[in-house]
């Protein structure tokens, strides 16, 4: 019964997980960072389904605070870099190696 | 019968001998005044320098009174003076006939050679320098025989070296005197580690290293570790008195100032190591011993390389050296000896002081005359126009080769006997060096003295003044008739007898025994060779080629070209491949450790690209593995 | 308890944070300061020296302050001998390397104008050497290992920036290269200081309290390698010496003459406090290839001191060699040979501070450590060419100078030590016995090239010493002769440590006693 809930979570983390690693655009790979957040979210409501009892909503809970604190900080990077270099691409902004 | 040499008693009187540490501190304070106070003292310097010598000189003649006071049996006094090396070594001083007799030759030829250096440093800006090292060095040598330990004596011996190597380089800025200086010191410091071994072996098989208890605890006779002993203490022996094989550095010493080679060089310094063996002599070096054998070989076949070497040297200096070498070599093998020789030894020992710091000074006093030549070749003639210091010279010669009568006569002639009643083979060869003997200084006297003047135009050949000439004058006095003193009637003998033991009666002087004559015979020869080759035919003022025995005399021997290509060149390369080991080997492989650990991190870092996403992919890699991991072992 | 010793080590650490505390542009005042507050150590020291009784309890002026009490560390102080000799040793160096360093940190300048070393803090340079010389006091008043760890470590940084922002050219080359090798040392002695505490059970780190607490011979050996390497890298011995050279070369002479002359000791100190007496049973199964390490050290250092063109590195080498001898003394098992290492620690401090020092003086009138730069010294400044002739003697352990006694007992007692049968020792002590005319090679050909022979034309410009200089070189002569003469009192203050020390590794010290004079 809630086996297709945990496809569809790791679907949707699959998904998440490939954007990230393929796609330049800082907004889109954010996007799909909270898209892999999402999966969690979907798996940890699900097992508290499963087992029967409410820790796993808890912790969803959790993770939708964590994942907004995140937006907040991450757009206003995103954001900052954009008008620095004019340019949201994740490969532009290297400098920080070896 | 043989007696015991005497017990050491410790002195308990309140006389001289007790202050006998004064001998010593006299010349020390005097060198450490005019070293410290420096050039406040160049107008006096000298003068105190002097002073102290002279002063030491009156302390040894009190104490060597005060001595002769004892009876026989209670001739051997120590003085102790404080504790050295807490349980080990206490310094103390011995006064016994052996060592004041040194000690009265060392003050006494020593201050002469302080009044003679006044006139012939009188140029030099450094004279008060010179004085102070000259005070250090009698000060070193009168510990050196006072000690009545072997630490003591060791010190006073290296002390020694100091002063000679700081005499030797004394106008070091002439590369030649730097070098001989450094080359001095270090063959002598070859002859120090064969002293130090020795050392070490008697106190560990001893456990004393001072001669009035090593007297109980060794009984005389030879066994292995006596015999070490012996040897090791001969290797030092041979190093201070430039007995073969460490006779290297003698002639080389020359470059120092001609007062320097009589003090040192002729008359004390180079004597140490005989009395080093005759100190030892009832201990190590016992009648018939190997060591005793050795000490006699090594003599002998000095005393004819010395002379040899003699014969073929042009400068002056050099050929009194190459007779040094030889008359040290005639001590040597009479103290190899045993009881017999020693008195004989000593006694040439002593009249050697005498005449051959006379032929020293007195070349030195020619030098002074002829700016500094030492050249033979470019003497001649010259008893004219220096008469004092022509007829002191010619005193000095007939002493050293044994004119009858005369100092070198009655002591030479005794070892020679000597040996040739104890180790008749050695003591042929010593009759041998005598005729040579006879050649080379006979050479030495026509070259210089007599025959054509060849000096040239500039040079003005003149007497020097009396300071240098009075002592010249003592010196020869004692050349004349100290031998006669010392062996006639066994005087010497007697005296020593305490010290270094021999039979209750002296040995009678035998005026016409076979190796004396034959010796007579010999000298004469080489003599009469020496007129009709320099006397009566003339000179060539630059030096012919020769024979390859001229050249190999020249050539020292051969002894400086062996010591290089034995030990220097294979030190060298031994060096540099040391040194490249250390910076290549050994520093390398702590560097190259460095920068394979600096190498690997810097090619490691190159995985921080600073692309987001490269980094993402390695976690998600890393993720993976971790979970396939844990899928793997099961524990999921 | 007794406030000592606490007392003797504020004195520097109180001057430090004054001079560091003085107002820019006061380098005289920081450089007075420094003196007075380094001759009030000195003062005190000895009047605290008259106080020991030789023949009283083995640790004097002890004091125990808790630490860290959950550990058991405690701050723990007291002298034997040994440690009474060196702390003597530290304090009358400092004041003397102070006033040689007086210029130091003001920048080095040839004749033409090139600067060699630039000017820089004068203030930092005094601080950091009087807290230096807090810690040398504490690392060897220190009675408690884990203290001992601790002051042994942190020596390390004082010297770390004297080397790396005072000293020559390579100067950071060389300070990172004494620091690493350091800390690879000090880290491997960590772990066996925590293996001892752990293992000894006892709950504390009190040197006398552990003292036999380690019997199990497995334990012992690997507690005391760790501390032997430690020393080993510290004292130098061969194969881990390589660090010494560049860093002595590099560092200014003062802190060299510190280097060399003190921190070096804490290896040899080190070793003969530490490593026998809490490992008696690993030492004696260690002797042979340490003694081995040591004969190397002795033959090859001189060796290679041969072979150097740079007179700072030279010296350094002589070191490497003279330290093989305190090894090979510490490691003999006679009580005479270990005497003589201890006091062989002290002479070559005096000895090699004054060869440091002279060696720095000619290299600041000429600003190149190489020897082919000199010839000639004597002829323009007779005065320091004298002073550094005798240093160097000195340095060849010539006789009537104090490195000879302690060399003589060294060799003396090896040769005659009755450990691990009579006949490896006495090889060793025969082969050491020819550094003799090795340390006569070095230094006198050094001395010929520099001070004798015609005098090289940068040379001519030189002036001798002022009065500065004879002040520093003067006082290290005069204990160099003094004590080559009168031994008897450093001797009589080492020797009854030594028996205590022979007697916790269980080596019958009646050697002295049964072979003495009989007095």
């Amino acid at each position: 019964m809630t086996t297709h809930y945990l496809v569809l979570s790791a679907l949707l983390f699959g998904i998440g997980a490939v954007g990230v690693l393929i796609r330049r655009n800082a907004i889109v790979v954010f996007m799909c960072v909270e898209l892999m957040l999402n999966a969690c979210n979907l798996a940890f409501v699900t097992f508290s389904r499963q087992v029967g009892n409410l820790e796993g909503q808890i912790i969803a809970f959790f993770v939708m605070v964590v994942a907004a604190a995140e937006v907040v900080v991450g757009l206003a990077i995103i954001v900052t870099i954009f008008r620095t270099r004019r340019s949201a691409s994740v490969d532009d902004a290297n400098l920080l190696k070896y | 019968m043989e007696s015991e040499i005497a017990q050491i008693a410790q002195y308990a009187g309140d006389g001289v001998i007790g202050l006998s540490w004064l001998m010593i501190a006299f010349p020390l304070v005097g060198a450490f005044i005019l070293l410290v106070f420096g050039r406040f003292t160049n107008r006096w310097g000298h003068l105190l320098g002097v002073a102290m010598s002279l002063a030491s000189f009156v302390v040894a003649v009190l104490a060597f009174m005060e001595l002769i006071g004892f009876g026989e049996d209670q001739r051997r006094q120590a003085v102790h003076l404080y504790e050295f090396i807490p349980g080990m070594v206490d310094m103390g001083l011995l006064v016994d006939p052996l060592s004041i007799s040194f000690a009265l030759l060392i003050t006494g030829v020593g201050s002469l050679i302080h009044i003679y250096s006044i006139g012939y440093m009188s140029h030099d800006e450094h004279r008060r320098r010179f004085f102070a090292y000259l005070n250090l060095f009698v000060a070193a040598m009168l510990l050196l025989v006072l000690a009545d330990n072997y630490v003591g004596l060791f010190i006073g011996w290296e002390g020694v070296g100091l002063a000679s190597y700081l005499l030797i380089g004394f106008w070091q800025f002439k590369p030649s005197a730097a070098v001989a200086a450094k080359k001095a010191f270090v063959v002598n410091r070859v002859g120090d580690f064969g002293l130090l071994v020795g050392m070490f072996v008697i106190w560990t098989s001893f456990g004393t290293l001072a001669f009035k208890d090593l007297g109980a605890k060794v009984s005389g006779a030879e066994n292995g570790v006596t015999l070490a002993i012996g040897l090791l203490l001969l290797l030092g022996a041979c190093g201070k008195s430039a007995q073969l094989p460490l006779q290297s550095w003698l002639l080389d010493a020359m470059e120092g100032p001609t007062p320097v080679s009589a003090l040192i060089h002729a008359a004390t310094m180079v004597t140490a190591g005989v009395y080093l063996v005759v100190r030892s002599g009832a201990f190590f070096f016992p009648e018939g011993s190997g060591a005793a054998l050795a000490a006699a070989i090594v003599g002998a076949v000095t005393l004819l390389a010395g002379a040899i070497i003699g014969c073929a040297k042009d400068d002056i200096k050099k050929g009194l050296a190459g007779s040094t070498m030889s008359q040290i070599g005639y001590m040597m093998l009479g103290a190899g000896l045993g009881p017999a020789g020693y008195a004989f030894a000593i006694g040439h020992l002593i009249t050697h002081g005498f005449f051959k710091a006379d032929l020293f000074l007195g070349a030195g006093s020619i030098m002074h005359g002829m700016n500094d030549e030492v050249d033979m070749r470019k003497y001649g003639g010259l008893r004219k126009y220096m008469p004092v210091t022509f007829a002191t010279f010619f005193i000095g010669y007939l002493a050293i080769i044994g004119f009858p009568l005369l100092s070198g006569y009655f002591t030479k002639d005794g070892i020679i006997e000597t040996a040739v009643h104890h180790q008749p083979v050695l003591g042929w060869l010593a009759v041998l060096g005598a005729g040579i003997t006879g050649f080379y200084m006979s050479r030495m006297v026509f070259m210089t003295f007599f025959g054509q003047k060849r000096w040239a135009d500039d040079a003005h050949p003149h007497e020097s003044p009396s300071v240098m000439t009075v002592p010249l004058m003592i010196l020869s006095l004692g050349a004349l008739g100290l031998g006669a003193y010392l062996v006639l009637g066994g005087t010497l003998y007697t005296f020593l007898r305490p010290a270094v033991g021999g039979e209750a009666t002296p040995p009678v002087f035998d005026f016409a025994s076979t190796p004396g004559l034959v010796t007579l015979v010999l000298v004469a020869i080489g003599a009469a060779i020496a007129w009709v080759k320099y006397g009566r035919a003339e000179v060539p003022a630059v030096q012919p080629r020769g024979s390859f025995v001229t050249t190999f005399a020249r050539r020292d021997l051969y002894g400086d070209a062996l010591n290089e290509s034995l030990f220097m060149r294979p030190g060298q390369w031994l060096t540099r491949i040391a040194v490249f080991f250390d910076n290549r080997g050994i520093d390398g492989l702590v560097n190259g450790l460095a920068a394979g650990i600096g190498g690997t991190s810097g090619r490691l870092r190159r995985v921080q690209t600073g692309f987001a996403r490269t980094y993402a992919l390695s976690i998600f890699i890393g993720a993976a593995l971790l979970t396939g991991a844990l899928l793997l072992v099961g524990n999921i | 308890m007794s406030p000592w010793l606490p007392i003797l080590m504020a004195v520097p650490v109180v001057g430090a944070i004054v001079v560091a505390l003085l107002p820019k542009g006061s380098d005289k005042l920081a450089k007075q300061l420094t003196l007075l507050f380094s001759l009030l150590t000195l003062v005190l020291t000895g009047v605290m020296a008259a106080g020991y009784k030789p023949t009283g309890p083995r640790f004097q002026f002890a004091a125990e302050y808790d630490w860290i009490p959950s550990f058991g560390v405690k701050f723990g102080v007291g002298v034997d001998g040994v440690a009474l000799v060196l702390i003597a040793l530290s304090v009358v160096l400092v004041p003397i390397v102070v006033l040689a360093s007086w210029n130091d940190a003001d920048g080095v300048k040839t004749a033409d104008g090139t600067i060699v070393a630039p000017k820089r803090s004068v203030k930092t340079y005094f601080s950091l050497l009087l807290v230096l010389e807090t810690m040398m006091i504490g690392v060897f008043a220190a009675t408690d290992v884990f203290l001992f760890y601790v002051f042994f470590e942190a020596m390390l940084i004082p010297m770390y920036f004297m080397i790396g922002s005072y000293g020559g050219a390579q100067r950071s080359y060389a300070a990172v290269k004494f620091l690493l090798y350091s800390l690879f040392g000090g880290l491997l002695m960590l772990v066996a200081v925590i293996g001892l505490y752990v293992l000894a059970g006892s709950k504390t780190f009190m040197f006398p309290e552990l003292v036999g607490a380690i019997q199990d011979p497995a334990m012992q050996k690997w507690l005391f390698g760790g501390f032997f390497i430690a020393f080993a890298i510290k004292a130098p011995l061969w194969p881990v010496h390589t660090w010494l050279p560049d860093a002595a070369a590099q560092a200014p002479a003062g802190a060299a003459v510190l280097l060399v002359g003190v921190l070096d000791k804490v290896g040899t100190f080190g070793m003969l406090r530490f490593c026998l007496e809490l490992f008696p049973d690993a030492a004696k199964a260690f002797t042979m290839p340490i003694v081995v390490l040591a004969v190397i050290s002795i033959i090859y250092g001189a060796i290679v001191a041969i072979g150097q063109t740079d007179m700072k590195r030279l010296i350094a080498y002589t070191s490497i060699s003279h330290f093989g001898f305190i090894v090979l003394g510490v490691f003999a098992m006679s009580d005479v040979a270990q005497s003589g290492a201890a006091l062989y620690m002290v002479n070559h401090g005096f000895a090699t501070g004054a060869l440091f020092l002279a060696a720095g003086f000619l290299i600041a009138r000429r600003g190149s450590p190489y020897i082919k730069d000199y010839g000639g010294v004597q002829k323009v400044a007779p005065l320091l060419a004298g002073f550094f002739l005798i240093a160097g003697l000195a340095g060849l352990s010539l006789p009537g100078l104090s490195s000879f006694v302690s060399e003589f007992m060294v060799m003396i007692g090896t040769y005659s030590s009755e450990a691990h049968g009579s006949g490896a020792l006495t090889v060793a002590a025969g082969i050491s016995a020819l550094a003799v005319i090795l340390a006569a090679v070095y230094i006198l050909w050094m001395v010929q090239r520099t001070l004798n022979g015609p005098t090289a034309e940068p040379v001519k410009a030189f002036k001798d010493l002022n009065a500065r200089e004879v002040w520093v070189l003067a006082p290290l002569v005069a204990l160099i002769i003094g004590f080559g003469f009168f031994p008897k009192p450093l001797l009589d203050v080492i020797n009854p440590s030594v028996q205590a020390t022979l007697t916790n590794v269980h080596v019958p010290t009646s050697t002295i006693a049964e072979k003495g004079t009989g007095q």
